[in-house]
């Protein structure tokens, strides 16, 4: 096993992705992402592979959709307006089933917004990141450890599906530096026999295309893509219960503000009240499975988040009238504190009259 | 206090004193020692020019917020740095103080107040721009917040392979705050 | 090219039995007829493209990327591997694809409006990098497969849908010289402007994309062919007018030649080439290498 580093978020993931076997990185400088590039720009020609700074956001993810055409194992990096600017691509790859890795450390917007930690990019991340019918694998890390461990089985999962994968982080996880264990370098890309990378007169021809003009045969290929999708929703669902086995108020919180819902969790229970939490890993596919089984106990539920409460519906979705669910946050790159959330948790212990 | 006591620190200083350094080296003491640590820079513009600081926590639980609201320690390496953060201390608490640079410590007699003269003692000793190790090394002689080896250990750590030459400077400064 | 009678003759009596083969579809062209509008010159520059795959004996580890645009069906056609890119992007993902696979022979496929408008962005830098890979850019000065708009290549005064008055450049600007401008670029190998109207500009054209495509495997630089070309269906003219109609507007305003060609120039590679214009700065100056 490797040592225990201490590691920024932002350099554990170029780490993992390098250990993962990613040999090819385009990115565009932006905050509060920035280390990550910088880290790949230092490591890539060491390794024999490519760092390439694009001339923007637009150009990287089309680098990469070039790239995973060529079969390897690419990633880009940015954060949440470079993200707008990548949907398209992101769009493209998935219409194409090209495998690749994002990265969106997650900032402040509408617009501009602003450079602190947010998680308010989590609808664009799981309803449309792009355009048409399609998904991307949505993974919430919320620890440097985590940053390291799904980084390092994006690219797995990426080419098992044939699909886009992105890791949703913020700012705070980018940033902040915890000790972290990186794991083993690894060379598990498989074969990838549709990739255009010359036929060598050995073949016919392969075509990376997102386009069919003929409306049957595109509606025909999207709903295979769906049982892909469905696959995944199957197989890749992913989150952490935190005492919510016999759980009253159940909370509900992913990456950075899983972190302060686990204190205020942690701090309801010594004053009695019957908390837990559920944290989504998968955003999308989202862990409905995980709200079932909390059902039997719960009186209600409580989103935490970075934002003005995206991921409420998915979880109305899942408990389906059969509790409120509430949501305490801030946005605008305002983290919320543990002893906020104990409050919020206090009222509505009080108001279930538990 | 005992070097498991969960501590929350804030390190503030001007951008250039090595704030995010001295940070690191306390949170890879800590992880030495098999503890949970975090370590969180302010970070974008106010990193221009201008101050830096950095919240480190040291616990035995897993961290849930890295980011230090509520201090149980303040390093402060120049006025507006301890201006701002004074007054967030909690009772009880206790603040490193260089006061080469800090002249005004306020009124709070809820806390224990450190000031010494780190820039000015570094510099005496050959050390300059080394304040901020110093004032690690006066941190951990008030609070002991670690073992004394895995300071130094950390220091080996923490100094990148492109300035090894510097280490032992680092440890002379550790040594020096530790003994002041 | 025109054979003495003679050597005909010589020919035909070597191989007495069997018929002379004196036309035939190269092998990276698919056996597909082209469903580009009737006059469209597309068919020929695709032709060429593959005739120099097929003579450089490179179409299996050619990898064709096509635009947004009328090519974008250019799949049906082209015998290589074929990567579909969103518009304007194609530079960005040819990129991509030389950059993991080095020894290949990438070539983008663009129009006036995929490179020059939306893409000019990936265009120039790809172009600046110095990528070691070959765009063929088809410019007829208007956008073929939206119904004839303005292009960012459209002549002034020019009517298009877009520009019912003609280009009020004005209002809408002047067109961009493609070749001149990236001839700028110290990354550029070879930049070169041919067009496919008579089969001396045919074989122009064709030399023109063969030395596009080994400047690339020599590793050069990079390379674009740009190709004055024509849109009878939205130019509202028959082939031969479209033609007509070029020669007469826009070989004045876009000139045929080679805009830059760094082996002519006495250089080996663009490395070279951009280290002596380079001059006097120091930093740029690499000791040792």
């Amino acid at each position: 096993m490797s040592e225990k580093v201490l590691m920024k978020g932002n350099e554990a993931l170029a780490e993992s992705a390098l250990r993962a076997g990613c040999r090819f990185f385009f990115g565009y400088p932006i905050t509060p992402q920035t280390e990550l590039a910088a880290y790949m720009s230092k490591r890539m020609p060491k390794e024999g592979g490519t760092f390439l700074q694009a001339e923007s956001e637009i150009a990287a993810i089309n680098m990469v959709y070039g790239a995973a055409s060529a079969g390897a194992r690419v990633m880009t990096s940015s954060s949440s307006p470079g993200i707008s600017l990548k949907s398209e691509g992101i769009s493209y790859m998935a219409g194409a089933d090209l495998p690749g890795v994002i990265i969106n450390v997650q900032r402040g917007g509408p617009g501009l917004g602003g450079i602190q930690p947010s998680q308010a990019d989590y609808l664009q991340a799981t309803r449309a990141l792009g355009h048409g019918d399609s998904h991307v694998v949505v993974y919430a890390p919320s620890t440097v450890q985590e940053m390291a461990d799904y980084a390092y089985s994006a690219f797995d999962v990426a080419d098992k599906y044939r699909t886009p994968v992105m890791i949703l982080a913020d700012g705070m996880l980018g940033q902040m530096m915890e000790p972290v264990v990186l794991p083993e370098p690894k060379d598990t890309a498989p074969e990838k026999p549709w990739a255009t990378v010359g036929h060598a007169h050995a073949r016919a021809h392969n075509v990376v295309n997102s386009l069919f003009l003929v409306a049957d045969k595109l509606e025909q290929k999207i709903q295979e893509r769906f049982v892909r999708y469905e696959a995944i929703q199957r197989d890749e669902q992913r989150f952490e219960a935190f005492m919510a086995d016999d759980a009253e108020i159940v909370v509900l919180a992913f990456g950075a503000s899983a972190r302060i819902a686990r204190s205020a969790v942690a701090s309801a229970r010594e004053a009695g009240i019957k908390a837990g939490l559920i944290r989504p890993i998968t955003l999308w596919p989202f862990p409905t499975s995980a709200i079932e089984g909390t059902i039997p106990t719960a009186k209600a539920y409580l989103s935490v988040e970075m934002n003005m409460g995206q991921m409420v519906n998915d979880i109305r979705l899942a408990v389906l009238g059969r509790a409120p669910v509430e949501f305490f946050g801030h946005t605008g790159g305002v983290i919320p504190t543990p002893q906020e959330v104990l409050v919020k948790i206090k009222e509505m212990h009080r108001k279930a009259g538990a | 206090m005992a070097p498991t006591t969960k501590r929350d620190i804030i390190l503030a200083g001007f951008g250039g004193q090595g704030i995010l350094f001295a940070g690191k080296l306390i949170a890879y003491a800590g992880l030495l020692e098999g503890r949970e640590v975090s370590w969180l820079p302010s970070y974008g513009p106010e990193m221009r020019g201008g101050t830096a600081n950095c919240s480190v926590c040291l616990a035995d639980e897993p961290i849930g917020s890295p980011l230090v609201l509520a201090p149980h320690v303040l390093v402060a390496l120049n006025q507006p740095s301890f201006d701002k953060f004074a007054h967030d201390i909690v009772p009880g608490g206790l603040a490193v103080v260089d006061s080469s640079l800090v002249r005004q410590t306020g009124e709070r007699t809820d806390i224990a107040l450190h000031a010494f003269p780190a820039t000015k003692l570094a510099e005496e000793a050959g050390l300059k721009g080394l304040a901020n190790v110093v004032s690690v090394g006066k941190l951990f002689a008030e609070t002991g917040f670690c073992r004394e080896e895995s300071l130094f250990v950390a220091v080996e750590k923490c100094v990148s392979a492109a300035k090894a030459a510097l280490i032992e400077d680092n440890k002379k400064a550790l040594k020096l705050g530790m003994g002041s | 090219m025109t054979m003495a009678p003679e050597t005909l003759k010589k020919k035909a009596a070597a191989k007495p039995s069997s018929p002379k083969v004196v036309f035939e579809r190269p092998h990276a062209l698919l056996p597909a007829p082209f469903t580009y509008c009737p006059g469209c010159p597309h068919g020929i520059v695709h032709r060429l493209i593959a005739e120099c795959l097929d003579e450089l004996d490179v179409e299996g580890k050619a990898v064709a990327v096509i635009p947004v645009g009328c090519a974008v069906i250019a799949d049906n056609f082209f015998a290589c591997d074929v990567i579909q890119a969103s518009h304007g992007r194609a530079p960005a993902v040819a990129t991509g694809v030389k950059r993991v696979l080095p020894d290949s022979l990438v070539f983008a496929y663009q129009g006036d409006g995929d490179l020059a408008s939306i893409g000019m962005a990936e265009t120039i830098h790809a172009a600046t990098r110095g990528e070691k890979l070959t765009v063929i850019f088809i410019n007829n000065a208007i956008y073929g497969m939206t119904g004839g708009q303005l292009a960012p290549t459209t002549l002034p005064n020019q009517v298009t849908q877009t520009s019912p008055y003609g280009r009020d450049v004005s209002e809408a600007g002047y067109p961009i010289r493609v070749s001149e401008m990236l001839a700028t670029l110290d990354g550029t190998a070879l930049i070169e402007r041919v067009t496919v109207d008579t089969p001396k500009h045919v074989r122009a054209a064709k030399r023109a994309i063969k030395k596009a495509f080994r400047y690339q495997m020599d590793g050069v630089g990079y390379s674009l062919v740009e190709v004055v070309s024509t849109c009878p269906t939205n130019w509202g003219m028959t082939p031969q007018d479209s033609f007509a109609w070029m020669r007469e507007n826009m070989l004045p305003y876009y000139p045929l030649g080679t805009y830059r060609d760094v082996l002519a120039e006495g250089f080996s590679n663009i490395a070279e080439a951009a280290q002596a214009r380079a001059g006097a700065c120091p930093i740029a100056i690499e000791e040792g290498k």
